[in-house]
């Protein structure tokens, strides 16, 4: 028994050794604040310095065009791949790397924390000639000034399974609408991230005028809890909450969902599998009546990069026409350099992703990071974190 | 020069050899220096860290943390209704877990420690451990191929016109008591290895039936090693996020750290306390019901 006394002591004396360290912590911890706007451009690209540390989605980073680049510049390319946006830049924060290809939910939060720096974009010869729509965007260009280059864009379909959704949906309505989304209970496939509530933004812009909607990612409290309150409704009919794609692929391929949003990827890897599968038509101009979320990749600058000169090269290397079609088949977009359409393998290549079609993409609202001053002077729009919560609370 | 310089060295081992000598505690502190060092600064230290950051904040415009101290993110996890379901959720799904597989871990360690051939034990120890040998992901994939709309469980069970659970709660509660049965099986058979067969035929010559040898005399002998048992499944369950997140649409705690863990690294924190504190009241009942007396 006398064993038994002991455990208790022990406990204590780890609570105890704990609380001392949390404090030590707690002490020198409350005294490195940074958020400077970032540091200068780069007035000239000089000699490589040898090596490139990269954070990229999958797919954009891959051996077929960092080896040549590496034998051109002598920049020895690394990448770390990340799975989502917060991830991204959650990894620029380490200032390890030096530069990101970020989505526009992740830019505005690496500008805002001064992780990024400008771009001066004179120095990067290849960025004339792509596509002008992609250029000075909210989602690249902050105060104006540039903050990184266009890599390509894609926007979120409606695609759904020809033999269970019938008549052929043209509208989000299909999945959002209770009444209508509830034919398809326990079918229907959503995408896992707080940004979807854009996607619900989209379709009450649309629907409920009265809400004044403009921008799905400035939305002030009262609009966001429409959004929040019609996903929180098409919960019940939700099979499927996807992140990956290859989870999406399997889930419609094993017909446990049959009608949702997806991206132009998931939807060509099903039609070459030859699902019965079906996305938005070209007669409603690909997208459904209201239009669509999507999103457009950019390649920014780490304020804290030890390579800025082989990081301006990849800059250059990655939109140059031969390379952007490169990536841009090896994932599945549309390609940001509009000499890119002429180097593609596969000849209709560029007509199937709308790569030149500016008609389509006015209709695709892409990805931004919800911030509080949204431009109408008021700073009373729901920032990144409140769409975070909620999209806790509308998964339940 | 060269015996020279080994005098030298012999001398100087000579030095250590006798400082340590008839210093029982300096050898035993030195001999433990490292591993302890190693648990007190990376382990109880990293823990430290993270829970020193659930009484920070996030700056809503960067989402850069600020490091003072405040309960806000207890605040939210008390006061927003979700996060009470969610934590309730998987203490339940947690409880549910343990019990299923004491139920059917039960009967085949029994079977394992008092019936089975040296042989037979030997090919069931090794087929329990079996599954722990492969990547758990290959096992949950394995389950979400079984699970789903056109998969085998659907087609086993169409010819008598019904359906599986497809994939949701019933599919977390069915995968996770089949990745942690081994850890409830293996004390269970230990705690019955220990429980001489005299007593059992005791039991018998005293003319109790099967069913009261059990309740009177092995239950109460293996209890502690089912408990032992639970803390595995229990705590395994409580903190797992992959399998909720391939084969349902629910959250559970370790989702939704999962998911806040890089935007709101405070509230993920105070969260991740949640299972923590859930625990040790865990471990204490445990020991009350002599789950620690053999370790």
């Amino acid at each position: 028994m006398r064993t038994q006394a002991h455990p208790v002591r022990a406990a204590w004396l780890v609570i105890a050794g704990l609380l001392a360290v949390m404090l030590l912590l707690a002490g020198c911890g409350s005294s490195d604040d940074s958020s400077s706007g970032g540091g200068e451009e780069l007035t000239k690209v000089g000699k490589g310095e040898g090596s490139l540390s990269l954070i990229s989605w999958a797919g954009y980073v891959e051996p077929e065009w960092t080896k040549p680049f590496e034998q051109k510049t002598g920049c020895k390319v690394s990448d770390k791949v990340a799975g989502t946006s917060d991830e991204m830049v959650q990894l620029m924060r380490t200032g390890q790397y030096d530069g990101v290809s970020a989505s526009g939910n992740a830019s505005a939060r690496l500008v805002d924390g001064g992780d990024v720096d400008p771009v001066n974009v004179s120095l990067v010869p290849n960025y004339k000639t792509i596509f002008s729509e992609l250029k000075d965007q909210p989602y690249n260009t902050f105060d104006g000034v540039h903050y990184g280059i266009p890599h390509g864009r894609g926007a979120n379909l409606l695609m759904w399974n020809v033999n269970d959704v019938k008549p052929a949906p043209t509208s989000w309505s299909v999945i959002l609408d209770p009444k209508e989304a509830a034919k398809y209970k326990g079918k229907i496939s959503a995408y896992d991230d707080p940004i979807y509530i854009a996607d619900a933004a989209v379709y009450l812009k649309a629907h409920e005028p009265s809400l004044g909607i403009e921008n799905p990612y400035e939305l002030n409290e009262e609009q966001f809890n429409a959004a929040v309150d019609l996903l929180k409704e098409q919960r019940s009919n939700v099979g499927e909450y996807w992140s990956e794609a290859a989870k999406q692929i399997s889930a419609f391929a094993n017909g446990d969902v049959q009608v949702g949003t997806t991206w132009q990827y998931q939807y060509f890897e099903l039609l070459g599998a030859s699902e019965p599968i079906a996305a938005s038509p070209a007669s409603q101009g690909f997208l459904p009546k209201e239009g669509a979320t999507g999103w457009s990749d950019t390649w920014m600058i780490s304020s804290q990069a030890k390579h800025p000169n082989c990081m301006y090269m990849w800059m250059d290397w990655i939109v140059s026409p031969k390379v952007n079609a490169e990536v841009a088949q090896f994932f599945g977009e549309a390609p940001a350099q509009s000499l890119a359409c002429e180097h593609t393998e596969e000849k209709n290549f560029c007509a199937k992703y709308h790569a030149e079609n500016p008609a389509f993409w006015k209709r695709v609202y892409f990805w931004e990071t919800p911030v509080s001053e949204c431009g109408n002077g008021e700073n009373d729009c729901m920032n990144y974190n409140d769409w975070l919560q909620a999209w806790t609370a509308i998964k339940g | 020069m060269a015996s020279e310089a080994a005098v030298e060295r012999r001398s100087a081992g000579h030095r250590l050899a006798d400082l340590f000598h008839g210093r029982p505690r300096l050898q035993v502190g030195a001999l433990l220096a490292g591993p302890v060092g190693w648990l007190v600064i990376g382990y109880l230290g990293s823990l430290a860290v993270l829970l020193i950051a659930a009484f920070w904040t996030v700056s809503p415009l960067s989402g850069e943390l600020t490091r003072s101290l405040s309960l806000e993110n207890f605040e939210t996890l008390v006061n927003e209704p979700v996060y009470r379901d969610v934590i309730w959720r998987t203490v339940r799904i947690a409880a549910l877990v343990t019990i299923t597989d004491a139920i059917l871990a039960f009967p085949i360690a029994f079977y394992m420690a008092k019936i089975a051939s040296r042989r037979g034990k030997a090919i069931l120890v090794v087929a329990i451990l079996l599954p722990l040998w492969s990547s758990y992901l290959v096992k949950v994939y394995a389950w979400r191929t079984l699970l789903s709309s056109g998969g085998i469980i659907n087609w086993a069970l169409e010819p008598f016109g019904l359906h599986g659970p497809g994939f949701g709660i019933t599919a977390v509660w069915l995968v996770m008591s089949y990745l942690w049965l081994p850890y409830m099986i293996l004390p269970i058979y230990a705690g019955l290895e220990r429980i001489p067969d005299s007593l059992i035929s005791a039991s018998e010559d005293l003319g109790a039936s099967p069913f009261t040898t059990f309740r009177r005399v092995i239950l109460p002998l293996v209890f502690p090693a089912v408990v032992a048992g639970s803390i595995f499944t229990f705590s395994l369950t409580l903190g797992d996020f992959i399998t909720p997140k391939l084969v349902s649409n629910s959250q559970f705690i370790g989702t939704v750290v999962f998911n806040n863990f890089v935007t709101n690294l405070p509230l993920a924190s105070a969260l991740a306390m949640v299972p923590i504190v859930v625990m040790i009241a865990y471990l204490l009942v445990a020991r009350r019901l002599g789950a620690f007396e053999h370790i």
